[in-house]
């Protein structure tokens, strides 16, 4: 009788984002700043960076005030800065190798941006703002055109799809950027306060897309300041001064998030 | 497929700003407009020259008094060339082959009338009727005047289109009696117009018999200049060194530089004029091209504008992961449609200006000027249009994004 050992790490699913000791610093010499620092080291008093797993299919906000570095941690997890140092690895890929060109796939096929200030493009039509990272993707014209129509219905805008931004709400540009965010079946949404500029009613709309993604597997990291809208999310972090502070669990990974679960399903 | 959404793109950036994307046009518009319409100008002043040569007469040769070195500078030596002189080489003429023929000219002016018009015609030439091979005029109407008219000294004259047309208007001229200088001529013929090629009209003129003109007007002295005419174009050196021979036999002068004449080539007068012509081409071409040149700034400053107008758009674009090269290609497709657009715009104007007469010059449009110039204006608004087109697709997107 043989044995046969199995040496291969044991099957735990790859997080979606994984960083280590990551600092972002800003200016040089004594008017460093630093945007994420983490905690400092006890001997050198040096910052050791921020550490973070983010699991598949988790619906983390990032919580803090202004200043606490949330939207440096935002930009750098989106691929549109990069760290001072430190490592971050996007689905298993270190993402410090990658050059410019490798990088704007990377937003392209893995991410979907939902910006506070909605960043829709001037003068395009829904329908348009939508297929554009498909088209960037290289997708065919027709296809571009289903996905971008199904994305628009399951947002809800789907008779508007050849309104311009001017011709549109506030909670319709941001149900469009989701749309937008979302066509391309990305590993991971990145929400930035997604809701601050939206009255109550939008926002209860938007959080309820984000909610209805993330109920179906769709990594989610939202930013926030405001509680009601942290309430939805299955985890909080809580930053200040560059630190993670707190990191509370309100849900598990697995199953509905926490406003879903709240509307009725029964666990 | 992306070629199309690009062109759709660049279409909706420039429609979004009218006015503005129409001045730039506009500056190349002008630019290519100017290149094509200059060059024309030039070149149908150097084709105008090219046909004056040939009514000319190429093988026409002019004699003329004064000291070949320039100047007058003995000026009491000079012996004018007088009617024997053109005997001299008339008789001669039968003896060698180079010349053809012989005839002197006397220039005027004077008021003519008919009736109770007056003109001053441009010039009234005395001379005989080998004139008028020579230098190529042809008679529309009517006679010449014959060497009977020269020897017997009648009053009769033949009339530039020009001076036909402002002394007799509609009627026919011929057999009518002008008033030259006093003395009544009657009109025998009228020239065939041959049109100005420049400040001078060569229709502008009356032509009579050469004693005619001298009793009337000049004396009888010496003459302006002698019209020698080559037996072809090839022996005009010949004819040259025949004429000099026999007139400074006829002065009396042994040494040739001291030759108290000259001798002109009509052809090698109008080469020299075609020259200067092309030098003037080349200038105006150089002139057309700056204003080229600035419409190109104009564009790379309409481009730079747009990319720091639009940078957070270019922000939103790279954070929904546009590849560095479709950033690149967008704004130069917007650069070169502005340019490609001007361009065509520009060649319109151009050809439509060179049809309008343009100081008296008809343009004659040169067809590699205007695809030169198209294609100029073209690789200005890639060239203009990369360095703002390549600043939009370095920008970091972060930073883009966060541009206000």
């Amino acid at each position: 009788m043989r044995h046969v050992i199995d040496k291969r790490v044991p099957a735990t699913p790859v997080p979606v984002i994984r960083i280590r000791r990551l600092t972002k610093s800003y200016g040089h010499g004594d008017a460093t700043v630093h945007a994420l620092r983490g905690p400092d080291d006890p001997e050198t008093g040096e910052p050791q960076g921020v550490s973070l797993d983010i699991e598949q299919g988790d619906f983390v906000a990032v919580m803090g005030s202004s200043g606490s570095g949330k939207s440096t941690l935002m930009n750098i997890l989106g691929c549109l800065d990069v760290p001072t140092s430190g490592r971050y690895l996007l689905d298993g890929v270190d993402v410090g190798h990658l050059d410019e060109q490798q990088l704007s796939l990377v937003r392209n096929r893995k991410i979907g941006f939902v910006f506070q200030s909605f960043n829709l493009i001037p003068r395009t039509t829904a329908l348009s703002q939508v297929e554009l990272p498909l088209a960037y993707a290289g997708v065919r014209a027709s296809e571009r055109r289903r996905r971008a129509l199904a994305a628009l219905s399951l947002v809800g805008l789907g008779e508007r799809s050849g309104h311009k931004p001017n011709e549109l709400s506030g909670g319709q540009q941001q149900r469009v950027a989701v749309a937008r965010a979302l066509v391309t079946a990305p590993a991971m949404l990145l929400a930035d306060e997604p809701t601050g500029n939206l009255d109550s009613r939008s926002t209860e709309e938007v959080l309820g897309l984000i909610d209805g993604l993330n109920a179906t597997g769709r990594t989610v990291v939202l930013i926030t300041h405001e509680d009601e809208v942290a309430r939805h999310a299955k985890r909080v972090l809580r930053l200040v001064d560059g630190q993670i502070v707190s990191d509370i669990r309100q849900a598990p990974v697995e199953g509905p998030p926490p406003a879903l679960h709240d509307l009725g399903v029964p666990a | 497929m992306i070629l199309w959404q690009t062109l759709r793109f660049a279409v909706g950036g420039l429609a979004a700003n009218k006015v503005r994307s129409a001045l730039t046009m506009l500056g190349v518009l002008i630019g290519v407009a100017s290149v094509i319409l200059l060059l024309a100008v030039g070149n149908g002043s150097s084709v105008a020259v090219k046909d004056s040569i040939t009514s000319l007469g190429t093988n026409s040769l002019t004699v003329s008094s004064g000291s070949a070195a320039g100047g007058a500078r003995a000026a009491s030596s000079v012996k004018k060339l007088t009617v024997a002189d053109a005997k001299a080489l008339a008789s001669d003429a039968g003896a060698s082959a180079a010349i053809k023929s012989v005839a002197p000219v006397v220039t005027t002016s004077g008021t003519a009338l008919y009736g109770n018009i007056s003109y001053s015609p441009g010039s009234i030439v005395g001379t005989y009727p080998a004139y008028f091979e020579t230098s190529n005029q042809k008679v529309a109407k009517g006679e010449y005047f014959t060497n009977d008219d020269v020897l017997g000294s009648r009053k009769v004259a033949v009339l530039g289109a020009t001076t036909a047309k402002q002394l007799f208007d509609t009627e026919d001229p011929v057999g009518k009696q002008i008033v030259l200088g006093g003395t009544p001529f009657t009109v025998v013929g009228v020239l065939q117009a041959k049109g100005g090629s420049g400040f001078t009209d060569p229709d502008d003129v009356v032509i009579a018999p050469l004693p005619t003109v001298q009793n009337a007007f000049t004396g009888f002295g010496a003459v302006n200049q002698i019209l020698v005419q080559a037996a072809s174009a090839d022996t005009t050196t010949a004819a040259q060194s025949e004429i000099t021979r026999v007139l400074l036999a006829a002065h009396a002068i042994s040494d040739p530089s001291k030759a108290d004449f000259r001798i002109t080539n009509q052809a090698s007068l109008l080469t020299a004029r075609e020259s200067t012509t092309k030098t003037f081409t080349v200038l105006l071409g150089a002139v057309a091209a700056i204003s080229l040149l600035v419409g190109g700034i104009g564009i790379t400053n309409i481009m730079l504008v747009t990319v720091t107008e639009r940078t957070r758009e270019i922000g939103i674009r790279k954070a929904l992961g546009a590849p560095r090269a479709v950033i690149l290609g967008q704004f130069l497709t917007e650069s070169t449609l502005l340019s490609v657009i001007g361009a065509g715009l520009g060649v319109a104007a151009g050809m439509v200006g060179s049809h309008f007469s343009i100081v008296g010059i008809k343009p004659v449009v040169i067809p590699e000027s205007v695809l030169g110039a198209f294609g100029i204006a073209v690789a200005i608004g890639l060239f203009f249009g990369s360095y703002p087109a390549n600043r939009a697709a370095s920008l970091r997107p972060i930073d883009a994004l966060r541009h206000e």
